[in-house]
C-alpha cells in the first residue's frame, strides 16, 4: 500500500518561500511524474515526503495516517537519489543488504532477497565488486535494488538518470517502467525531462516556482494544457507561439501550434517563411522557419523533407489543433 | 613530460635540487654512522679509535636502552591513541551548526601554535604543579591530597601535554575529512533505516580511514622525536620513567659527553623509526587505494 496525500505543505527556507502550498493525492500503484524547470522545487517537495526535510508547514499522509513528523526510516519510503548515493566501501551485496541489516532481519532472509533483487535487475556477476568499479548504469541499477529489497510502500527517484549518456537512459527509463508493472508499487519521479515524463508516467505533476500547474495523464497534458507554461513545457520541440495579429485574428492573445501540426507545403498555405536550418533525422525533419511577420517557429514533418537553407515555404496550422491563450496565459 | 626530450630535460633542470637534498641528508647521516663507530668522547680530546661495533654494544646492554624502547612506543600509542580518538569526537562536535562557530573553531586551533617548550612549562607550572597548579587547586578545594602529577604519573602527564598538543593538528584533518563526506550518502543511511551510531560506524568511520592514516603517520614521525617538553618537565625521571630514545641519545651526547655512544643510539633511533615507517606504509597502502 502506498497513497500519498499532502494536505497544504509549505516550505520555507529562511525567509524563501520555496513550497507556497501544494495539495496532492498519489494514489496507491500510481507511477507519478514530477516535472518543472529548474529550480521549481521538485527536489524539494521529494525530499519533504521522504522526509529528509521538514514541512513548514502542512501535512503529509501515507495511507491516511499522518507521517509528517515521523522520521525518513519509519515512513517505509525508499529514494534514489541522483548521485545514486551508493556506500563506496561496501561491496554491492552489503550496499543492497544494508538496510535489511538496519532492520535486524535474519542473515538468511537478507540474502534471498539480495539474491532476489539481483536477479531482477541483472546484478548477479557484480554483487562482490564495490560501487567505485561498477559502471554508471549498473551503480544506478544498485540503488534500485538497494530500494527494493526493502519492499517500500513507495519510491522515490531524483532525477536518477540524468547522469547516465542517452542510449543507456533509454534503457533505463524502459527498465524502471518494467519494474514497476511488476511490482506495482506507487513510485513518485523527479525529473526535468519532458520525454520521460510523457513515456513513464500515470500522472504528471507539473510545477512552477513551488505551484503545481497542472495534473493529469501524459496526454490530458498535451491536449489539454490548461495553461501556456505547461503547453510549452509540454511536447518535444517545444510548442510555437504566435502573437501580435496572428492570434488577434483567432481572438486570442497568443496561439500555440505543437511542430507536428503544421501542414507544410510549397505552393500555397496561410503563412511563408524561410527555413534557417533543416535538422534530418531520418524519421523526422525538423525545419526551423522564420516567418515573414519576424516569428521563428520550428515545424516537424515526418519522414525525409527536401529542402535546403534559405529556400520559402508555406504553413498552415492544422484546423482544430491550434491552441488559444488569453493574457493570463490561461487557454481558452 | 610527453617526449623523450621534454624528459631528459626535466631530469637536468631537476638535478641540482635532488643533489643538493641528497646531500642534505646523506651527510649527516654519513658522520653520524662514522661516529658511531668511533670511540670518541669529548672529555678525552683527542683519544679517537675505531671500535667496531662497541658503541652499539654499550648503548643497546645501556640499563636505560629497554626502558626509554618500552616509553618511547608507549608514549607514542598514548597519544596516537588520545588524537584520534578526541580529534574525531572534537571534529564531530565542532562540525555541528552552532553559535558563533568559527571563534570556537579557532580556539580548538590555538594549542597547535603554541610553542613546545611554552606549553610544557605552562602544564607543568599552572597546571600539574601540585601546589600553585590549578589541577592541584581544584582537588583541595575538593579537600583531596593534590596529586603531584610529574612525578607521581610521569609518563602519564608527558602523554597528556603532547596529546594537547597534537590535538588540533588531528581535529582539523578530521574536520575537513568529515565535511567531504557525500550528504546524499548521509540522508540514504538515513532512509535506511541507520540510527547516529549505525551512520558513525558504517559511513562515517570508513570515509575517515584515509584522514585516519595520515594523522597517524604524520604524528609518529613527529611524536618519535618529542624531546622539549621532556627536557622542561622531568628531564627523563623520575629515575628513567620518561626516558624516551631521543632523551637518551641527548643524555649520552650531551650529559655524557659521549659522541660515539650517541650516535649510535641515533643510528638504532633511525632503523626503530624505519621500521615503524614500513609497517605505517603498509597500513596506509591498504587504505590509501
Ligand atoms: N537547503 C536550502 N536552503 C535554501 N534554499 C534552498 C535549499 N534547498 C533548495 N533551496 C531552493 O529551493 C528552490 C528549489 O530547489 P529544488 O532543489 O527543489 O529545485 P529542483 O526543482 O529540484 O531543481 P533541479 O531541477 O535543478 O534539481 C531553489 O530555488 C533552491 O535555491
Ligand atoms: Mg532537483
Amino acid at each position: 500500500m502506498g497513497a500519498i496525500t499532502l494536505k497544504n505543505v509549505r516550505k520555507t527556507f529562511g525567509e524563501t518561500e520555496v513550497i507556497p502550498g501544494v495539495d496532492l493525492t498519489i494514489e496507491d500503484g500510481e507511477f507519478v511524474v514530477f516535472v518543472g524547470p529548474s529550480g521549481c522545487g521538485k527536489s524539494t517537495l521529494l525530499r519533504l515526503i521522504a522526509g529528509l526535510e521538514d514541512v513548514t508547514s502542512g501535512q503529509i499522509l501515507i495511507d491516511g495516517r499522518d507521517v509528517t513528523g515521523e522520521a525518513p526510516a519509519r515512513r517505509g519510503l525508499a529514494m534514489v537519489f541522483q548521485s545514486y548515493a551508493l556506500y563506496p566501501h561496501m561491496s554491492v551485496r552489503r550496499n543492497i543488504a544494508f538496510p535489511l541489516k538496519m532492520a535486524g532481519m535474519p542473515q538468511a532472509e537478507q540474502e534471498k532477497r539480495v539474491a532476489r533483487a539481483a536477479e531482477i535487475l541483472n546484478l548477479g556477476p557484480y554483487l562482490d565488486r564495490r560501487p567505485g568499479q561498477l559502471s554508471g548504469g549498473q551503480r544506478q541499477r544498485v540503488a534500485i535494488g538497494r530500494a527494493i529489497v526493502r519492499e517500500p510502500s513507495a519510491f522515490l527517484f531524483d532525477e536518477p538518470l540524468s547522469n547516465l549518456d542517452a542510449a543507456l537512459r533509454v534503457n533505463m527509463r524502459v527498465e524502471i517502467s518494467e519494474l514497476h508493472n511488476n511490482l506495482k508499487t506507487t513510485m513518485v519521479y523527479v525529473t526535468h525531462d519532458q520525454v520521460e515524463a510523457m513515456t513513464m508516467a500515470d500522472k504528471i505533476v507539473v510545477l512552477r516556482a513551488g505551484r503545481i500547474e497542472q495534473v493529469g495523464s501524459p496526454l490530458d497534458l498535451y491536449h489539454k494544457p490548461v495553461n501556456q507554461f505547461v503547453a510549452g513545457f509540454i511536447g518535444s520541440p517545444n510548442m510555437n507561439f504566435l502573437g501580435g495579429a496572428t492570434a488577434a485574428r483567432r481572438g486570442a492573445h497568443v496561439i500555440g501550434i505543437r511542430p507536428e501540426d503544421w501542414v507544410i507545403s510549397r505552393t500555397e498555405g496561410r503563412v511563408k517563411g524561410k527555413v534557417t536550418v533543416a535538422e534530418h533525422l531520418g524519421s523526422d525533419t525538423y525545419l526551423h522557419i522564420t516567418l515573414e511577420d519576424g516569428n521563428h517557429i520550428v515545424a516537424r514533418s515526418p519522414g525525409e523533407f527536401p529542402v535546403t537553407v534559405g529556400e520559402e515555404l508555406f504553413l498552415t496550422g492544422a484546423e482544430g489543433r491550434i491552441y488559444k491563450f488569453d493574457e493570463q496565459g490561461l487557454a481558452v | 613530460m610527453a617526449t623523450l626530450h621534454q624528459r631528459s630535460l626535466a631530469r637536468l633542470m631537476v638535478a641540482p635540487s635532488v643533489v643538493l637534498l641528497f646531500l642534505w641528508m646523506i651527510v649527516p647521516l654519513g658522520m653520524t654512522l662514522w661516529f658511531s663507530f668511533q670511540r670518541y668522547n669529548l672529555l678525552m680530546p683527542g683519544m679517537e679509535e675505531f671500535t667496531g661495533l662497541g658503541n652499539y654494544r654499550y648503548f643497546l646492554s645501556d640499563p636505560g636502552f629497554w626502558i626509554s624502547l618500552q616509553n618511547t612506543l608507549i608514549m607514542v600509542g598514548g597519544i596516537l591513541a588520545i588524537t584520534v580518538i578526541g580529534g574525531i569526537a572534537i571534529a564531530i562536535l565542532i562540525d555541528q551548526p552552532i553559535f558563533g562557530q568559527g571563534y570556537v573553531r579557532i580556539l580548538v586551533i590555538a594549542p597547535f601554535f603554541v610553542m613546545p617548550t611554552v606549553s610544557a612549562l605552562v602544564w607543568k607550572n599552572m597546571f600539574m604543579n601540585p601546589v600553585n597548579g590549578l589541577l592541584g587547586q581544584v582537588s583541595r578545594a575538593f579537600g583531596a591530597q593534590p596529586v603531584d602529577w610529574l612525578s607521581q604519573y610521569p609518563l602519564f602527564s608527558i602523554i597528556v601535554i603532547v596529546s594537547w598538543q597534537w590535538l588540533p593538528f588531528a581535529t582539523l584533518i578530521f574536520l575537513t575529512s568529515l565535511q567531504s563526506l557525500d550528504s546524499e550518502q548521509v540522508e540514504a543511511a538515513e532512509m535506511d533505516g541507520a540510527g547516529i551510531w549505525a551512520r558513525f560506524t558504517n559511513l562515517t568511520l570508513p570515509h575517515m580511514g584515509r584522514a585516519i592514516t595520515v594523522v597517524i603517520l604524520i604524528e609518529t614521525i613527529f611524536l618519535l622525536s618529542v624531546f622539549a617538553e621532556i627536557l622542561v618537565t622531568t628531564n627523563g625521571g623520575p629515575g628513567y620513567q620518561t626516558t624516551t630514545l631521543t632523551y637518551l641519545v641527548y643524555t649520552q651526547a650531551l650529559l655524557q659527553f659521549d659522541v660515539g655512544g650517541a650516535s649510535a643510539g641515533g643510528i638504532i633511533a633511525v632503523i626503530l623509526a624505519n621500521i615503524v615507517a614500513f609497517f605505517l606504509m603498509r597500513m596506509i597502502g591498504k587504505t590509501l587505494d
